[in-house]
């Protein structure tokens, strides 16, 4: 292509005197042609009477609006027409048909009637004139010398200085109070040594027999369903959404030969029963959709495929890290329970993340 | 057949005359000597726009937004920004009893015991995708005819500012009643802000006013959904009609229309009409789709829970393209001492939106860079005759499309029944060589389109009409197209490739004033310009003219009285009967 290149080039072109002048002169603008409705009465009639006849059928669709609004029901409407209900599809359609009509109304008038005659204005360049520019200037000018902003540093400097020390901390300051430090917040979850692993939605615990092989359970810390003697519940509101947000986990059961255990975690599982966070690593969604076969889990935001045989490795997607195991026991009474908190903060990457 | 034009319509005998001042003028008087409207509107009453139908676009954004407010504004009575927690009781009976924020019930509210709620709910979510799609091809038109250049740059950008602030509106917007989907929207979200070096956590802490999800996060998108983007954006469009107006719309070259005038309808009455019955159009277009497409049912999502997921889950189609970008990553991290660096997320969703925006924001002053050209330009140009500019924009297009397909890999996986690994490696690879590819296939292809342009007015239009000659061979006849038609191919500017100082002189010396950037500018410049074909000489028209003649000479004779090529749209009609005329 190189050796080509330049090939169209004006500035190659022979004859390039020429190059300026247009090689087709402006014809001007083609005379204006009539239309129908210009030179036939009856079609103006016609015309006219097209136009009344939208704007009259806009005031019919506003009326059946508003029959629509008082004679249909509402209320719960998933199972009549598509699942929106008979009201909101009258409602719909008598409002779309009374805006239509006047819209295609006032657009066929300036069509057919209105004068067609195309007009010409002159352009006017964007910038100002030159003595505006200079008389603008030269006021500028004027101003600022009898400010003396130039001629007086410290009062220019105190005062640049007084405005960066205002605008820097103020905003800040204000701001302050949007929200708590971090702290260690993040590394922690409601996790703790003993805690039973409970089903997430009924709240029971869970005995290693209750699992088959290759079940997957989504469960939650009993903590979270804890209540006082009145049966209030002792986690509620905000604090129920942030432990829940951190502290769902997955529990699995695999054939026990199949699980390859990561290093010092032989004794995290109870007969084949592993148990993951359920929070991805990546961004945070809870990852749901598990293949008993592979032993994989992948999560539905972004695709991150991690394997549970083999801690939660990540074999494909974007997130980086295997998601944080949760040690398990039994306990007296034969239930799962945690052995502790997760060993790792769980949930996406954060800049001070290593630094717990 | 002449036109009886003693019978033309009173619409167009404009001759206007002052008439006695009524009680209107009355009213006016009052109202210019206080506010002196006369001066002002004097101009713009009858301001000439030119007419096409691509500058409409920007009017249905212009619509939707209004749509927008009057929806939005409606939903805003019933609607309760808050994350206190409720029990539902309304009328959708699968959700009673369910503990949800107050937020989300009064969406269901909305949606299900409100007369008309849902249809504003829905009309409200489709103005909204209509006003982003719309600004986007708005955005696609401009650049592609050249309309951001001098004068229009700045307009440009409060464009791409409009379009930015547009889909941080929809993405507050579809967060407020959250649902299980949303919620799982805001979730990420989170994680893309904890990705961010140094600030990250304080960010999230300070977002949601503590760890995520809070009970503040709804009210906060809320102040920024209804006030403060809604402000700024009502701003910027104003700024943008101004700034319109005070410019002038860009022309299509044509018979009579130059870069020194406007040639169109006057503001008073056909613009108005048009426009005006262009906003009931688009109202009414959204009230349709409003009534008969059901569109984010949040009901069926159900309340948000941070242990709960959809498959599928997938935010609005404008924020898909990073969504993408976040899926194909590899999943990279860095860990630099006791600091951990997410690259994985940090580059695809912080880093990458960031850069196309300022690419987007900066591709006028860049061409304008390259070109040289520091003139006016009021009259647009075919995106043929840009190639270069055409498929640089055509490339970020086919960088964004792919992007697009990659957010949505686990439902191409589904539907066409592939493997979401094989897709999502693919498209690793496709969104660097695809744009490449798209580059050089639409440069090509617009150069392509340019030589035909030089062949029409050349040699002619294609006839239809086949002709063979004594020794059996057949070829095609041209017929010359007329004036206005090669006027309007050859009314554009030849491309002037820069002079190249960059070189070194005879004894090896640089060229003063051309450094290193200036010599790269050179080379841009050449590759902007340097396969584009110029239109030809008023010499060789005139030669090629010549040589036809003498072509038609030798048909002469040959043709059928009739050939039928009266109305192929090449040849005025005036002698044929005008439709519906009788005389």
């Amino acid at each position: 292509m190189t050796s080509h290149e330049g090939e169209n080039l004006p500035e190659k072109r022979p004859g390039s005197g020429e190059l300026t002048a247009d090689p087709v002169s402006d014809p001007g603008l083609p005379a204006h042609t009539w239309r129908p409705t210009d030179v036939d009465a009856r079609a103006e009639k016609r015309a006219e009477r097209q136009i009344a006849a939208m704007f009259g059928l806009s005031a019919v669709c506003t009326v059946l609006f508003v029959v629509s609004y008082f004679t249909l029901e509402i209320g719960e409407v998933t199972t009549t027409i598509g699942g929106l209900g008979a009201s909101t599809v009258a409602l719909g359609l008598s409002l779309a048909g009374a805006l239509l009509f006047i819209g295609i109304g006032i657009i066929q008038w300036a069509r057919k009637l209105m004068a067609d005659h195309e007009m010409i204005e002159m352009r006017h360049p964007a910038s100002s004139s030159p003595e505006d520019r200079e008389a603008t200037v030269a006021a500028l000018n004027t101003g600022i010398e009898e400010s003396g902003i130039g001629r007086r540093p410290l009062v220019r400097n105190s005062l640049l200085g007084a405005l960066g020390v205002l605008a820097l901390p103020v905003p800040v300051v204000l701001l302050r109070d949007l929200g708590p430090l971090p702290g260690d917040a993040l590394t922690k979850t409601i996790w703790s040594e003993g805690m039973r692993v409970v089903r997430d939605v009924t709240g029971t615990p869970i005995r290693a027999q209750d699992l088959q092989v290759g079940d997957l359970v989504n469960a939650e810390p009993a903590a979270i369903f804890e209540t006082d003697e009145e049966g209030e519940p002792l986690v509620e509101g905000v604090e129920l959404h942030v432990a829940k947000s951190k502290a769902a986990v997955v529990l699995v059961r695999m054939e026990p030969d199949d699980i390859v255990h990561g290093e010092g975690r032989e004794d995290w599982a109870v007969d084949g029963i592993l148990c993951y966070s359920k929070i991805c690593t990546h961004v945070g969604c809870p990852i749901s959709l598990y293949e008993r076969t592979t032993h994989h889990v992948l999560c539905p935001c972004h695709q991150s495929t991690f394997d549970l045989a083999d801690s939660a490795r990540v074999v494909f997607g974007p997130a980086a890290r295997p998601l944080p195991q949760l040690p398990l026991a039994v306990d007296s009474e034969g239930y799962l329970v945690a052995q502790s908190d997760f060993d790792e903060p769980v949930g996406p990457s954060y800049w001070e993340r290593d630094s717990r | 057949m002449t036109i009886d034009t003693s019978k033309v319509a009173d619409s167009n005998k404009s001759a206007a005359t002052a008439r006695k001042p009524g009680k209107l003028g009355a009213v006016g008087t009052w109202a210019d000597d206080r506010l002196g409207l006369a001066t002002a509107m004097r101009k713009q009453v009858r301001k000439v726009f030119p007419d096409h139908w691509s500058f409409m676009l920007g009017e249905i954004a212009l619509w939707s937004f209004v749509v927008l407010l009057l929806t939005g504004t409606f939903l805003t009575l019933w609607f309760k920004p808050s994350m206190a927690e409720v029990t539902y009781m309304g009328s959708y009976d699968q959700l009673r009893g369910i503990h949800m924020s107050d937020a989300f019930a009064s969406t269901l509210n909305i949606s299900f015991d409100v007369r008309g709620g849902l249809l504003m709910r829905q009309m409200h979510h489709w103005a909204a995708m209509l006003f982003i799609a719309s600004m986007m091809v708005h955005m696609m038109r401009v650049f592609f005819t050249g309309a951001f250049r001098k004068p229009r740059e700045l307009n440009w950008v409060i464009g791409c500012l409009l379009l930015l602030l547009g889909t941080l509106e929809g993405f507050t917007g579809y967060s407020l009643p959250d649902d299980l989907l949303s919620g799982t929207g805001v979730r990420a979200a989170d994680g893309f802000v904890k990705s961010m070096p140094v600030v990250g956590t304080y960010m999230s802490f300070f977002l949601f006013g503590g760890e995520f999800p809070g009970d503040v996060i709804i009210p906060r998108l809320y102040v920024a959904h209804v006030l403060l983007l809604p402000g700024i954006l009502l701003a910027l469009i104003a700024a943008h009609m101004l700034l319109l107006v005070y410019h002038k719309h860009t022309q299509w070259p044509g018979p009579g229309r130059t870069e020194q005038n406007v040639v169109g309808y006057p503001l008073l009455p056909v613009y108005a009409a048009k426009a005006g019955g262009f906003f009931f159009i688009v109202f009414g277009v959204t009230a349709f789709m409003g009534g008969l497409l059901g569109i984010n049912p949040v009901w069926k999502y159900g309340p948000y829970d941070p242990s709960k997921v959809t498959a599928g889950s997938q935010p609005d189609w404008y924020m898909g393209w990073p969504d993408g970008a976040l899926r194909i990553m590899p999943g990279w991290e860095s860990h630099i001492g006791p600091f951990t660096m997410p690259w994985n997320v940090f580059l695809p969703i912080i880093v990458l939106p960031g850069l196309a925006f300022t690419i987007l924001l900066l591709l006028p002053f860049i061409e304008a860079w390259i070109t040289g050209d520091k003139r006016n330009h009021h009259l647009l140009q075919r995106p043929r005759n840009a190639p270069t500019r055409t498929a640089v924009f055509v490339a970020l297009m086919t960088f964004y499309g792919l992007m697009w397909a990659a957010g949505g890999n686990d439902i191409i996986a589904i539907v066409l029944g592939f493997s979401i690994n094989q897709i999502t490696y693919f498209m690793r690879a496709a969104v660097f060589i695809g744009p490449v590819i798209a580059f050089i296939i639409t440069r090509r292809w617009c150069i392509s389109l340019q030589r035909a342009d030089n062949d029409k007015l050349l040699h002619g239009y294609e006839s239809g009409v086949i002709m063979r000659s004594a020794e059996g061979g057949y070829t095609e006849r041209h017929l010359p197209i007329d004036g206005g038609r090669a006027y309007t191919l050859t009314a554009r500017d030849r491309d002037e490739v820069a002079a190249s100082r960059g070189e070194t002189d005879a004894n090896g010396v640089a060229a003063p004033g051309t450094g290193r950037i200036e010599k790269l500018r050179l080379r841009l410049n050449r590759g902007w310009y340097g396969h584009n074909v110029q239109k030809p000489t008023r010499e060789e028209l005139e030669e090629a003219h010549h040589h036809a003649e003498h072509e038609h000479e030798l048909q002469a004779g040959l043709d059928h009285p009739a050939d039928g090529h009266q109305f192929d749209g090449h040849h005025t009609v005036e002698e044929e009967a005008l439709r519906g005329g009788k005389n």
